[in-house]
């Protein structure tokens, strides 16, 4: 059986609540069969209604969503066979775990034998045999998220909706339930649709990550592209840590441009989003790209001065003042080769150009 | 196990217990301090009142004072014969005294609820007495009146006796003790009690069913609906809630009564002609139609109150698995809405169990309910221990119906607020 890469498409859908404000703007997704794909973004960015229209809560104001190439706008939501983990669990009160997982069983008129047997696997998915008659407020936070994933899942649908399923939980156990559910992911090869504003969580668990703001897409692709790779300042700023300066462009050479910085300087960067000298930029910089001290030859070298020094264990977070940037941080990992990081020392700072990307201007 | 586990003190060598206890004991005088004005108050408007209407419900004591030594000289009498001698003496000295404080008059009164004919031969035996000589008294006073040897009157007398009756309870259900000491039911063409109980109950179950089917949806949509319509429709429901209940009564006399505004709509339309406008006031109609409106935002507001807790996405969650909407919404919404049906249940019942202003206008004959009753009894006869006795059946059944939803729904599951 081959995987279907258009398992579920978006086809230039938008939607607006109020006739006024469109919240998602010419959306266009492909999603592939078996894809663990991660909608990610600030509150408000449109993320979790695209997440409703998929589910049926809600319909697209224009353009069409395709669930295995049949069009879906007109199928009410539970005709659609799409399973749903929600963001508070919504587990029915009262029923017992068996009741809650053998709902959408019983809707399906299944035989209690076999309702009894795949309720009994879908808890053994998630570790919770033996849990069947509790109800569901004598569960802790993260049981009761087990449950509400096997409930989404007893029913075998071929696509799941997680709506910031582990936004209730505490640090330790999100970070076991991302991989618990990473893993049942992988065992049954089911479609996720995952929908979450916590980047770490999207970089742990996606095969592909769609970055949200403002209603359209901003970037997509695998979480380490998204991560070394953003093609706009927003991603940029939005996954993981980043040095900045905004500049202007003066020299275009193909591989690599150089920026004039507001204070004169000029840096060489690598043109991601700029096409000819004037244009208007933010470079963006990884903080673990950038070396002090560097044996290495690199195209950029400057001195900043030590503003800030914080102790991470293993490693040391420093702040400079670089280029008339106050905020210019550094990951220093921990070794005696770095003792003289001293606060209002002196540092020799150096990077690649190929990792100064020159993308759009905030 | 207490008494195996070894008893923990304190650094200072008291007993922990006895330290906790100290500790406390500050806050709980605080407590009860505050509460305490309520508590006093509750006592005062409350439970002495209901109190005092149980003691007035079975109070009989008025007969028992007027002829102390005749009970006293009755209680070796066994009933079967004309009472020896002494006694017949001390009814003598008893109703001499009566006759002297000129309170003889109650006491035929008294007399003649139990049986008929004490009257007359009470008369006869006040006048007759003035010429009565010392002892002898039982061939004196069976000269006076035949009836006076009927041992059946001396019975009856003798019935009087206790301090307590239960027979206002009985009266509320039109029965009687009768001349036997038998209880029985009234003749079927006197019976006006049951026929008021029966009603009661049906125009409270009916008004309830009603209130109950109205509310619902609404409370559904008070707690779904976006803030700014549901603020509207809130103040739409709690608007008749703060117009006063005469009011709110007299504007359903205006509309509903034969020249009303209804009827007048009705047959401009055409839907009756004009000769035969139905009777929609001062019967049970007017009755239902008035009170279901009245106690609709006791309905409302429990409803509304456990529906707003309940998630949207547990209807949501309900269709996501593959529940219709029915099926999501009656295993999954309409169960967790039952303690806000039971709280709006047993407060609109309860209500309408005892409702008597709206009734008492818009009623009529056949749409006034025992609470009517009650008030007829206590303003028009005076017989206030025959309303005290009707209102304590009131709470009686109150209080069962109360028991009984224990029993099936569990008062923990009601919500109130």
């Amino acid at each position: 059986m081959s995987k279907k890469s258009d398992f579920v498409k978006f086809d230039k859908v938008d939607k607006s609540y109020d006739g006024k404000v469109l919240v998602v703007k010419d959306l266009n997704l492909d999603i592939a069969e078996g894809e663990f794909i991660t909608m990610l973004g600030p509150s408000g960015s449109g993320k979790t209604t695209c997440l409703m229209m998929l589910a049926g809560f809600e319909t697209p104001t224009n353009g069409e969503i395709y669930l295995d190439k049949n069009p879906i706008s007109n199928i009410p939501p539970h005709k659609r066979g799409i399973g749903m983990v929600f963001q508070n669990y919504a587990l029915f009160p009262h029923m017992t775990v068996y009741e809650n997982l053998a709902f959408p069983l019983k809707v399906r008129k299944f035989q209690k034998d076999e309702i009894d047997k795949k309720v009994d696997k879908a808890l053994s998915m998630v570790s919770l045999s033996g849990f069947e008659h509790r109800m569901p407020g004598q569960l802790s936070g993260g049981q009761q998220q087990r449950v509400a994933v096997a409930r989404s899942l007893v029913f075998d649908p071929q696509l799941v909706l997680m709506d910031e399923p582990l936004g209730a939980l505490d640090k330790n156990l999100r970070e076991s339930m991302q991989y618990e559910i990473k893993h049942i992911h992988e065992s049954i090869g089911v479609t996720v649709v995952y929908v979450t504003h916590d980047q770490s969580e999207a970089l742990t668990m996606s095969n592909r990550i769609a970055v949200f703001n403002d209603g359209k897409v901003q970037q997509l692709s695998s979480p380490d592209k998204l991560y070394e790779e953003p093609v706009n300042s927003f991603v940029a700023e939005f996954i993981g840590e980043n040095n900045t300066f905004a500049g202007q462009v003066t020299n275009m050479s193909g591989e690599a441009c150089k920026v004039k910085l507001n204070d004169g300087t000029e840096i060489i960067a690598n043109p991601i989003s700029v096409k000819s000298n004037g244009d208007k930029t933010t470079v963006s910089l990884r903080p673990e790209r950038a070396l002090i001290n560097s044996k290495e030859k690199m195209d950029n070298n400057f001195k900043g001065k030590i503003e800030e020094v914080i102790y991470h264990g293993d490693h040391t977070r420093v702040r400079l003042d670089l280029l008339g940037n106050k905020e210019f941080i550094l990951k220093v990992p921990n070794s005696s080769a770095n003792m003289d990081i001293k606060m209002g020392n002196q540092i020799n700072v150096s990077w690649n150009s190929h990792d100064a990307r020159a993308l759009d201007p905030k | 196990m207490s008494a195996e586990t070894k008893q923990i003190l304190t650094t200072d060598g008291i007993p922990l217990e006895v330290s906790l206890k100290k500790a406390e004991r500050k806050n709980k005088i605080k407590a009860f301090l505050l509460v305490a004005p309520l508590l006093l108050f509750l006592l005062i408007t409350y439970i002495f009142p209901i109190g005092d209407m149980l003691m007035r419900s079975v109070d009989d004591k008025m007969v028992t004072q007027m002829l102390p030594k005749t009970f006293k000289s009755m209680e070796t009498w066994d009933g079967k014969e004309l009472p020896p001698e002494e006694v017949f003496e001390a009814f003598y000295l008893d109703y001499k005294k009566l006759i002297e404080d000129k309170t003889f008059g109650k006491l035929s009164t008294q007399l003649n609820y139990t049986k008929n004919g004490f009257k007359s031969i009470l008369k006869k035996l006040q006048r007759k007495m003035k010429k009565f000589e010392e002892g002898n008294y039982k061939e004196q006073i069976t000269a006076v009146h035949p009836r006076w040897e009927n041992v059946e009157y001396w019975r009856a007398i003798k019935r009087r006796a206790p301090a307590y009756t239960s027979a206002k309870y009985l009266k509320g259900m039109d029965m009687y003790i009768n001349e036997e000491g038998k209880i029985v039911n009234v003749e079927e063409d006197r019976r006006v009690h049951r026929i008021l109980w029966l009603r009661t109950l049906e125009v409270a179950f009916f008004v309830t069913l009603l209130c109950f089917l109205m509310a619902y949806p609404i409370a559904h949509l008070l707690a779904t609906l976006p803030m700014k319509y549901s603020n509207l429709l809130m103040i739409c429901v709690l608007l008749p809630f703060w117009t006063s209940l005469l009011v709110r009564t007299a504007s359903w006399m205006i509309l509903l009564q034969q020249q009303g505004v209804v009827n007048d709509f009705f047959v401009m339309t055409g839907l009756v002609p004009d000769d035969a406008r139905p009777e929609m006031m001062y019967n049970k109609t007017g009755t239902y139609v008035a009170m279901t409106q009245i106690l609709l935002p006791f309905m409302v507001l429990p409803l509304y109150s456990v529906m707003k807790t309940i998630s949207p996405s547990l209807m949501r969650a309900g269709k996501s698995l593959g529940g219709t909407p029915f099926i999501a919404f009656w295993k999954v919404y309409f169960p967790l809405t039952i303690p806000g049906i039971g709280a709006g249940c047993l407060l609109v019942f309860i209500l309408a169990i005892g409702y008597y202003i709206t009734p008492a206008l818009v009623g009529g004959a056949s749409g006034t309910l025992i609470s009517n009753q009650i008030a007829f009894h206590m303003k028009s006869t005076l017989d206030w221990s025959f309303a005290s006795a009707m209102g304590l059946m009131l709470l009686t059944g109150v209080l069962a119906i109360y028991w009984v939803y224990n029993k099936l729904v569990g008062v923990d599951n009601i919500k109130l607020g």
